[in-house]
């Protein structure tokens, strides 16, 4: 579903990714580790077409990510469901229409995953919170909203990076178990990391591959956890 | 021309729940209003005058065009027999409806703002006046001027062209100007449009950032700010053609005394124009927001 192909991102003048290949097959488990500064957010950003190869072929659903257009990218993120740490929102509007914003942009506001909102909010357990703006969120329930944003569209690939920097060790943990379960339904899934203890708690439920970016490369480091 | 008709078809008939994704504007909402309105308001003022100046022309030109003057100036004595010789050389001039010639009365009402009311007229040597009224063909002042030499040696006459063409090119000057206001004016307003559009724009990356996150096109994008603008334009600019049309119709009406000044009402059908104020605004808005929300989106892609 999403595949790099010896993939170079440059910035600057400066290589911040180099060489990197990488297939994110349907019902994949990756985490993405590697110091802060590394290049995980970038390699995210690749994943969805935030940001463009300047070397190699992204391929989102089988079509490289230059030859798409913006349309064809935007196109594209409605099959991939992205969670990030400093999850933003649209602030004017309350929870659930914000959890229900890709339904929204893509003209699926009365179709068929508009039944699954009620549902998906008590999943990440924000149904009384559904009617407040997200500057009254606590961090916790900013990461959940974002996820449940993230997957009302059923995305083929859910992509959260540092989904649990703001958030207790309690809460990370259920983050991780809702991710999971979306994992068993299917979805791709990758999360960019560096807490080294979610990764072992999640090798405990599902088979992950473990990827981690060295010296602006992709290695594996699943032998290492 | 095709994108431009979808975003027509989405400013009329996109759900407006849809625009909620575009957080309540502050003062580029009420700028754009209160742009639109002044806009539409100076409009409504510049359309009567192109239309006030156009029905002078045509008056004026009808008027002067439909007439002519004849001027005797010849000694006391030969004054009378002139007038006659020049009344019967008008009866058979082709392309004459009428002459007469204006009696002392009438002579003393014409020099009276410059002489006064009490002017000795048998004292003066003041000439024959004699009106020519033309028929839908006009004559043929070449020919009658050959004649009246031949005929009446102490007649002139005076076709009104020198007059006509002067004031016909004022009366036109003025429609111009008219016109150029308008165009003027509804290109100030998509300045400002623009203005209040990326101000907008800008303000709202995050929105935008968010937006494309979850999947927007920048048709879509695009679509929330240019509904919005249009359909802030459109407000605006129906206030402030209703606010013109009530001014309009309080100016002052001096009848048929009525100059290009005095007279800018609307008459008749002339009323539909301001009424086409508000929808050309509104597509004014669209096309100044959607061209500014293409940069701004380019921009920030």
């Amino acid at each position: 579903m999403i595949e790099f192909d010896k993939v170079a991102y440059s910035y600057g003048g400066g290589e911040l990714l180099s060489d990197i290949s990488l297939v994110l097959p349907p019902g994949s488990f990756h985490f993405l580790t590697g110091p802060s500064g590394s290049g995980k957010t970038t390699l995210m950003k690749l994943c969805y077409g935030a940001l463009m190869p300047t070397a190699g072929h992204v391929r989102l659903f089988d079509r490289d990510v230059t030859q798409i257009g913006r349309d064809g990218v935007a196109l594209a993120r409605r099959r991939i469901g992205v969670v990030h740490q400093d999850c933003r929102f649209l602030d004017h509007l309350p929870v659930a229409e914000n959890v229900a914003l890709p339904l929204a942009v893509s003209g699926d506001e009365a179709g068929t995953h508009q039944g699954d909102l009620a549902e998906l909010m008590t999943w990440v357990g924000l149904t009384d919170r559904a009617h407040a703006l997200p500057p009254e969120l606590s961090g916790g329930e900013r990461q959940r909203a974002a996820l449940a944003r993230a997957v009302i569209m059923s995305p083929d690939v859910i992509l959260a990076d540092e989904p649990t920097g703001n958030v207790d060790w309690e809460m990370s943990q259920r983050l991780l178990r809702l991710l999971i379960e979306l994992n068993r339904m299917g979805k791709a899934v990758m999360i960019a990391t560096h807490d080294l203890s979610l990764i072992r708690a999640a090798k405990a439920h599902v088979q992950a591959r473990v990827l981690r970016i060295s010296n602006r490369r992709l290695i594996s480091a699943g032998a290492d956890l | 021309m095709k994108a431009l008709l979808a975003d027509l078809r989405t400013v009329l008939t996109r759900d407006s729940g849809a625009d909620r994704v575009v957080p309540p504007a502050g003062f580029t909402v009420q700028l754009t209003l209160f742009s639109a309105a002044s806009m539409a308001f100076l409009a409504v003022f510049a359309l009567a005058l192109s239309l006030a100046a156009g029905r002078l022309a045509e008056r004026w030109g009808d008027e002067l065009a439909r007439s002519a003057t004849i001027r005797i100036s010849a000694p006391a004595e030969e004054m009378s027999r002139q007038t006659a010789a020049a009344l019967a050389v008008l009866e058979t001039t082709p392309g004459v409806a009428s002459a007469r010639a204006l009696d002392d009365a009438e002579q003393r009402a014409l020099l009276e703002p410059w002489f006064g009311p009490d002017l000795p007229l048998d004292d003066l040597p003041v000439p024959q006046l004699i009106e020519v009224i033309e028929t839908e063909e006009g004559l043929d002042p070449a020919g009658l001027r050959l004649r009246l030499q031949a005929e009446v040696p102490g007649a002139v006459l005076d076709d009104h062209a020198r007059w006509r063409e002067p004031l016909l090119a004022a009366a036109g000057g003025l429609r111009a100007l008219g016109w150029t206001a308008l165009v003027l004016i509804f290109g100030a307003l998509a300045a400002m449009v623009t203005l209040a559009a990326n101000a907008a724009l800008a303000a709202n990356a995050q929105v935008i950032a968010v937006l494309r996150l979850v999947g927007a096109t920048d048709a879509y994008i695009a679509g929330a700010f240019v509904r919005r603008f249009t359909l802030r334009a459109l407000g605006g600019a129906a206030a402030g053609v209703l606010l013109g049309m009530v001014a309009v119709t309080l100016m002052p009406d001096t009848g048929d005394a009525a100059g290009v000044l005095t007279g800018l009402g609307f008459r008749g059908l002339d009323w539909v124009w301001p009424l086409l104020v508000p929808p050309l605004a509104a597509l004014v808005a669209l096309l100044a927001t959607r061209a500014s929300a293409k940069r701004v989106l380019e921009e920030l892609a």
